[in-house]
């Protein structure tokens, strides 16, 4: 309820980046479009339906739009809320279109309270096969490291575990920022260190688990790209990746640390790091040792490939600080609906008047 | 034809509905409730059915379903086969598999927006539409009932402000509507 308006915004923000990288590497920007099955005079040429990368296509696309809408709609209430309170003419002409005439009439809120739990019942499937379809991307393929098939849980819990992570870091210090002290409490940190720690673990197991099997498959190739991972030329980036995505949640399962917020932003840091290694290992480590060992090499990033990464950072946190600027980061008519239906009965609870 | 509506504003959604309640009992007929967040049970007191755009969800994911199937039949077995690895496309059946992925993002897709778009289109909230709330409040912490005196022949207006006047109520506002 305090959490999920800006989580959403990130999801979105982080979404739009992502996309950015796929557009770049296809080296001819304007064509990107050629990514749909749209009719043309190549001969009636369509694209692949058989191939991941365009299963990732649907999937993003699905993900993207479907987050955006449902984030929109729920925003739509809360700019109506805004408009009506707005002093200035500017502000409340900019809010009155963004609310788009929102009254909150009896059926409106009936309509509005079923098409957020379908929206909310259609994503939460989306975020699992959209991770699954990334994973796709590379479990398809025949590279050592890449060709397994605990990939599509692996990436799923990744994803929640970097997520929340990410959550972490940006909410705390929005909560400080702008006063959120009220609605973002330790309960909510604390449990979500819970997930963390859940999904840290999960990841943990996978890691362990595509070591175990690399070697029970008796693949020679498999094995040595995980041996080569953990001892080869890159084994800081596997180590890193060890402590920060395995290690470090571990220390969740201590309850003062869980709930200090200080050590709560110190340990979402250290994931987000932990998250950006295993995509580097993933990656780098299986690719910069081919089958053919003519085609063994070391990667060393270009200046330009350092920039789009850092632009895409920044970026980011344009829209991400635009939002906290203009939007109302938490969900206003969620948290009046929430206070009504279990604030008062909450105040009466013995409960209340042993932590106040 | 002139109308007369009556604004009854409360401060809060428990109050309304009680109100509301014993209104309804009497034989009132309420209009319209504007509140900052849904009442629950407000609904059935009113009248106001229950939304079927679930159904429509569901309409709209068939409808996408269907769209890709046909699709990616068209696209992958009719149009261009394609033979990668050979590995040919020779029936949908065959190569379902690799079909799955994208026939459950397509249903989605339509499924969401599909409902979206009704949602936004029935609702009449589209961008750049007018706010219809009779006060700022109600998208604040200020609950209304609109009472029309239109489709309230059974009872005359000074008889409704003796029910309110009994009932209670935080402010009363009468507009004339042409």
């Amino acid at each position: 309820m305090a959490i999920n308006r800006s989580a959403e915004a990130m999801t979105i923000f982080a979404v739009f980046m992502a996309g950015t990288f796929p557009l770049i590497h296809m080296g001819r920007l304007w064509v990107g479009y050629w990514v749909m099955p749209i009719p043309n005079q190549f001969g009636s040429l369509w694209v692949n339906f058989n191939s991941p990368l365009l299963w990732d296509v649907f999937a993003i696309s699905t993900y993207l739009s479907v987050s955006l809408v449902f984030w929109y709609i729920g925003l739509i209430p809360d700019f109506a809320t805004i408009r009506d309170r707005a002093k200035k003419p500017l502000a409340k002409k900019m809010y009155s279109i963004l609310s788009f005439g929102w009254s909150g009439r009896a059926k409106h809120w009936n309509r509005f309270e079923l098409v957020s739990l379908v929206l909310a019942g259609l994503a939460t499937p989306l975020v699992f096969s959209v991770h699954s379809i990334v994973s796709f991307d590379f479990a398809t393929s025949v590279i050592p490291g890449w060709h397994t098939t605990i990939f599509p849980p692996y990436f799923v819990a990744g994803a929640v575990f970097s997520g929340f992570a990410m959550v972490q870091t940006l909410l705390l210090i929005m909560r400080k920022a702008m006063g959120l002290e009220a609605y973002i409490h330790t309960k909510h940190v604390e449990y979500m260190n819970i997930v963390i720690m859940v999904t840290g673990s999960i990841v943990g197991t996978a890691y362990i688990t595509e070591l175990f099997i690399s070697w029970y498959s008796g693949v020679e190739y498999e094995s040595y790209a995980f041996i080569n991972r953990a001892t080869g030329p890159y084994w800081w980036a596997y180590w890193s990746m060890m402590t920060c995505n395995v290690i470090s949640p571990q220390l969740m399962w201590f309850r003062p640390l869980r709930r200090s917020l200080l050590f709560t932003f110190f340990i979402s840091i250290v994931v987000n790091i932990g998250m950006w290694f295993e995509r580097y290992v993933i990656i780098v480590t299986s690719i910069h040792r081919d089958y053919i060992p003519a085609a063994w090499s070391m990667h060393f990033p270009s200046h330009i490939d350092i920039a789009v990464y850092i632009g895409t950072i920044g970026l980011f946190f344009v829209f991400f600080l635009l939002f906290a600027r203009f939007f109302p980061v938490l969900a206003l008519n969620e948290v009046k609906t929430i206070l009504k239906g279990s604030g008062q009965s909450y105040k009466e609870s013995p409960d209340y008047h042993k932590h106040h | 034809m002139s109308d007369k509506v009556l604004y009854v504003m409360y401060d809060d959604d428990e109050v309304l509905k009680n109100s509301a309640k014993q209104l309804v009992a009497k034989g009132v007929k309420i209009n319209e409730v504007f509140s900052p967040f849904p009442i629950h049970g407000i609904d059935p007191i009113i009248g106001v059915k229950n939304t079927r755009l679930g159904i429509m969800a569901f309409l709209y994911g068939l409808t996408g379903l269907t769209l890709a199937t046909v699709g990616m039949r068209f696209f992958m077995i009719v149009d261009w086969p394609m033979n990668i690895g050979g590995k040919p496309n020779f029936s949908y059946l065959e190569n379902m598999l690799a079909f799955v992925p994208i026939s459950f993002e397509f249903t989605v897709m339509c499924a969401a927006h599909g409902m979206a778009i009704t949602y936004l289109l029935r609702n009449k909230t589209l961008p750049g539409m007018p706010a219809q709330n009779p006060d700022p409040r109600t998208t604040d912490d200020k609950f209304v009932m609109e009472i029309r005196l239109s489709e309230n022949h059974n009872v005359t207006e000074a008889e409704l402000d003796g029910m309110l006047q009994e009932i209670g109520y935080l402010e009363l506002d009468k507009k004339e509507i042409k």
